[in-house]
């Protein structure tokens, strides 16, 4: 248990990565709210031009990893490296996305007003956005396909099309550090194979991309990397072999039903949260290498 | 009645054209802060802390100081305590505030009931009385009404986006609860400002109604400010008159004429009122 792991990187488009130093270090990392622990002793490298999934059941502590990255709590053990400094150092470079609960969509605000909102920590106290700032914003909303909707209320919106604006705010701010909670959960297909076209695109130029997610489906197909989370990291490494059948089991607990047949489909039910502690950590080498 | 002289007869008095400045000052004021008070939720918290100013007033009178400054150093201690109980405490958050803002408002009557005699300035403070402002209060209240203003108005956007957005905000490295505290101490400014005007029972209203009355009818930040701000002016300049030839109290006046605003945008207006299902249209890309 708890051998130093030699996590495998992952199956990265090599041209981006190689020579920079990693992007995040999460490094023996304890964390939680008063006094429940959401995560022991994490440890975790993400580089540049990472498309990174972290993937775990309810209350598994993926929310809460995000935060700490993002500098929104501290740890109680343990450090982290961001952007070469401690969290929130570099928050200018960085962008949140944070879950659809935890926005108010009656707050009257429209489209374009949430994506400008990515530009406020560049323009700085006092300062009203200019031309430049309007063009990143248009920019931005045209990759997400946003554009018809500028004057929208942000509330007006479905789901999928809300979590396309919070995108092009992430986006207009220009960031090295994309964190995002839950970026494709209840959108329709199409809202997420064109959501994770544009994570691609920004993962090849050289961004690092971290996204909590419940779709295993998505991880398997579109991402790079996936870490398995469930209060602590069962296993990271490229999304095909971290997928597997007997992690998942383990990061989830009990709720995975192997279904007979051909390669044995997989069902989990995450529809409760569980306080069940997995067992002990795993690593995993690519075999490949 | 020649409308005219119906408008300029009362503006005759002083007492009249005072109140009537500090009217719309208190008013667009408040509509400002309240436009953040009623998107975040502040609303038991504005109430609490005009409650909580009663002591600072008693305190102030039984030493001496001028009122307002106790009031102002009870508003703001208690708006900062309860930004520190909201970000530290144990307890659910409405209960950590009803037991100050009950504890505090008990301690100004107990302070109260030492007083020896009638002390008609102290309880002015509870109902308000815009037509007994005095110039010099008049001024205190221009000067910081001002300064309240001209703060939420420089840092407008790094406000809207952390009372939007805490968490997003918060990561893109603007100071958070630094401009959570700087909001409850402004708030705590505004609502000592509005006391002697509308009294410690009703500030809540004049903070609360045109703001929730605007997002009645907008869709958009900016427009709702201006337009709780509107409806703050109508409301001070009509609730003044009516005080002034039904001869009812100023304060009720003002606050009724707010709600008889609210009660219209609620019954009529396009999110919640009777139009609101005839005529909307289906959900196009454009607006």
């Amino acid at each position: 248990m708890n051998t130093t792991a030699t996590v495998p990187t992952a199956t990265v488009p090599a041209a981006t990565t190689t020579d920079a130093g990693p992007s995040v270090v999460v490094e023996g990392v304890t964390a939680g709210y008063g006094r429940r622990v959401a995560l022991t002793d994490v440890s975790l490298t993400v580089r540049p031009g990472s498309l990174l999934a972290v993937i775990g059941p309810n209350g598994a502590g993926k929310s809460t990893l995000l935060k700490l990255i993002a500098g929104l709590i501290k740890p109680t053990a343990g450090q982290l490296t961001v952007l070469g400094g401690p969290p929130g150092s570099a928050a200018r470079s960085v962008a949140y996305l944070p879950q659809a609960e935890a926005v108010d969509w009656e707050f009257p605000v429209t489209v374009a007003e949430v994506v400008m909102m990515g530009r406020y920590a560049r323009l700085g106290f006092g300062r009203q956005p200019g031309p430049i700032d309007r063009e990143r914003v248009a920019a931005a909303l045209e990759m997400v396909g946003m554009t018809d909707a500028v004057n929208r209320q942000i509330g007006a919106l479905s789901g999928g099309q809300r979590r396309r604006v919070f995108l092009a705010r992430a986006i207009a701010a220009e960031p090295e550090l994309y964190l995002l909670d839950e970026p494709v959960t209840g959108v329709d297909v199409t809202t997420q194979e064109e959501l994770m076209d544009v994570l691609e695109a920004e993962a090849r130029a050289g961004k690092t991309v971290i996204a909590t997610t419940h779709d295993l489906i998505c991880a398997a197909k579109r991402f790079h990397e996936a870490a398995l989370i469930n209060g602590r990291v069962v296993a990271q490494g490229s999304a095909e072999l971290v997928l597997d059948q007997h992690l998942l089991a383990e990061t989830y607990g009990g709720h995975v039903l192997v279904l007979p047949g051909d390669g044995g489909r997989l069902v989990i039910d995450d529809a409760h949260h569980h306080d069940d502690a997995p067992s002990g950590e795993r690593h995993f080498h690519d075999e490949r290498r | 009645m020649d409308p005219i002289a119906f408008l300029a007869d009362p503006m005759a008095y002083g007492f009249m054209q005072r109140g009537l400045v500090a009217a719309l000052l208190v008013g667009v004021v408040c509509a400002v802060m309240g436009t953040f008070v009623v998107l975040k939720g502040l609303a038991f918290i504005g109430d609490a802390v005009s409650h909580a100013a009663f002591p600072g007033l008693v305190i102030a009178y039984i030493v001496g100081a001028p009122l307002y400054i106790g009031g102002a150093i009870a508003a703001v201690t208690t708006a900062l305590a309860i930004g520190l109980v909201s970000r530290r405490g144990r307890l659910r958050f409405d209960t950590a505030v009803g037991v100050l803002f009950a504890g505090t408002f008990a301690f100004g009557v107990m302070l109260f009931s030492t007083i020896e005699g009638y002390v008609t300035d102290l309880l002015g403070y509870l109902l308000g009385n815009v037509l007994g402002i005095g110039f010099g209060d008049l001024v205190q209240v221009a000067v910081l009404g001002a300064i309240v203003l001209a703060i939420v108005l420089a840092i407008r956007k790094e406000l809207l986006f952390a009372t939007f957005d805490p968490l997003g905000a918060a990561a893109s490295g603007l100071p958070v609860a630094g401009l959570e505290y700087l909001l409850l101490a402004l708030l705590g400014v505004t609502i000592v400002v509005s006391i002697q005007a509308v009294g410690i029972i009703m500030v809540v209203a004049m903070l609360v109604t045109p703001a929730a009355t605007a997002q009645l009818l907008v869709v958009r930040f900016g427009r709702m400010m201006a337009t709780a701000v509107g409806l703050a002016a109508v409301s001070a300049v009509a609730g003044l008159y009516i005080s002034f030839y039904l001869n009812l109290a100023s304060g009720a006046s003002i606050v009724l004429v707010e709600t008889l605003f609210f009660a219209l945008a609620l019954g009529l207006g396009p999110k919640t009122g009777l139009l609101s299902r005839a005529g909307q249209p289906a959900a196009a890309a454009t607006t």
